[in-house]
């Protein structure tokens, strides 16, 4: 699958051509809705709740908005493409939209917003499309204004497309350093289409009566913490395989090996072969 | 824009970090949206706001905010609704933000404000 972080920055590859897309696709429309329907339900809001003031972090046109817009919340949305907010304006989205490079942090009063949604926009923030753009320092700025326009315990979640572990792990680093808690649930992990990663963090600790989301789509019910890690797991490394065929038997097989093919070879003795002639 | 995001919104340039709210309006054109009345979340803002801030916003629309937000019996359902107007249905859809510090212009087109910073501003 093509990853649209490589082909140009973000302001660029969603130009008019593509943001008339994203207004005009039903199949767009429904996977940018059904992924905001999920990250809203991972956002947890209580029922009780009156509606609230939330922050939707690389709204694009507004899809996700408008989800949150029907369930009565109020939104304010950054994107930095305008030609996406000029279409989210077409649209006559309800909340506000405003021009933003969410690495540039965000422009609020601290302790303003009760809670962020983001659908696929964080990984965007992993490139360097322009010389003075450094990742870590752009993830770190984002996170600790983030941090700083949300009320306390206040929930986020980042729906995103990780390109390699390390990015993920940059992602969380830069995320935990900041203050916020919380951890990846990964929906149906097991298909490469379905597969979606949500970041689901609280600005500060999570609540005593907080209960992990489960993630969709494992037959088994159990919660699938994500395997983001660098390292291989089994008998795939070189280190194992060295250790489990380098020993006396298969010295001594390769041998009897030779021998049975008539291959003719000047026995050399070793550890192993001396004390195989004792044992015959 | 409305005001409601106006009240949130802040001067953010590197440097800038007295007194870079509220952002002064310089409004060329306000339309009037009527949008759902929902008292519930007009209450729930009110927490929220900075009243010197809206105070200022809607004065610069042309609106008259009370100087002093009204003790908690006094807000009724009216002041509510007449909040929810200022709040959520002025809409200024052209002109430009300005930081009273540092006098950065933060141009508003199509009822879009531009919030993007310079990398000399970071």
């Amino acid at each position: 699958m093509s990853r649209p972080e490589h082909t140009a920055p973000p302001e660029i590859f969603y130009n008019e051509e593509m943001a008339d897309k994203y207004a005009s696709s039903s199949r767009m429309m429904e996977i940018q809705s059904t992924m905001t329907e999920r990250a809203v339900e991972l956002l947890n809001v209580p029922e009780d709740s009156p509606p609230l003031l939330l922050l939707d972090l690389g709204c694009g046109s507004g899809l996700s908005g408008d989800i949150l817009s029907e369930m009565g919340h109020q939104w304010v949305g950054l994107d930095i493409s305008s030609s996406m907010l000029r279409i989210a304006r077409q649209r006559e989205v309800e909340g506000d939209v405003c021009l933003r490079d969410l690495g540039q942090g965000l422009p609020f009063r601290p302790g303003t917003f009760d809670g962020a949604i983001s659908i696929s926009a964080l990984q965007w923030l992993c490139n360097a499309d322009k010389a003075e753009h450094n990742p870590i320092r752009r993830l770190r700025t984002f996170f600790e204004t983030l941090f700083a326009v949300l009320k306390r315990s206040a929930r986020v979640v980042f729906q995103l497309y990780p390109e390699t572990p390390q990015q993920m792990e940059m992602i969380t680093a830069a995320a935990m350093r900041a203050g916020f808690t919380g951890g990846l649930v990964v929906d149906y992990p097991n298909s490469t289409k379905a597969k979606k990663y949500y970041l689901t963090l609280f600005a500060g600790p999570a609540p005593p009566n907080f209960k992990e989301p489960k993630a969709l789509g494992t037959e088994d019910g159990e919660q699938h913490s994500a395997q983001f890690t660098s390292e291989r797991e089994g008998g795939r490394g070189r280190k194992r395989r060295h250790q489990e065929t380098k020993g006396r038997d298969w010295i001594l097989q390769k041998k009897e090996y030779q021998r049975k093919i008539g291959k003719d070879f000047e026995e050399i003795h070793n550890a192993y072969t001396v004390l195989s002639d004792e044992d015959m | 824009m409305r005001l409601i995001t106006h009240n949130v919104l802040m001067c953010n340039k590197k440097g800038c970090t007295i007194e870079h709210f509220p952002l002064r309006i310089e409004a060329t054109r306000v339309e009037q949206r009527q949008s759902e009345f929902n008292p519930e979340f007009v209450r729930h803002m009110i927490a929220k706001l900075d009243w010197a801030g809206l105070v200022a916003g809607a004065k610069d629309c042309g609106m008259a905010v009370p100087a002093e937000m009204p003790a908690e019996a006094d807000q009724t359902e009216e002041f509510l609704h007449a909040l929810h107007d200022v709040l959520l249905d002025l809409h200024v859809e052209e002109g430009a933000l300005v930081c009273t510090h540092c006098n950065r212009r933060y141009p508003i087109t199509e009822g879009i404000p531009n919030m993007l910073l310079t990398e000399d501003e970071l």
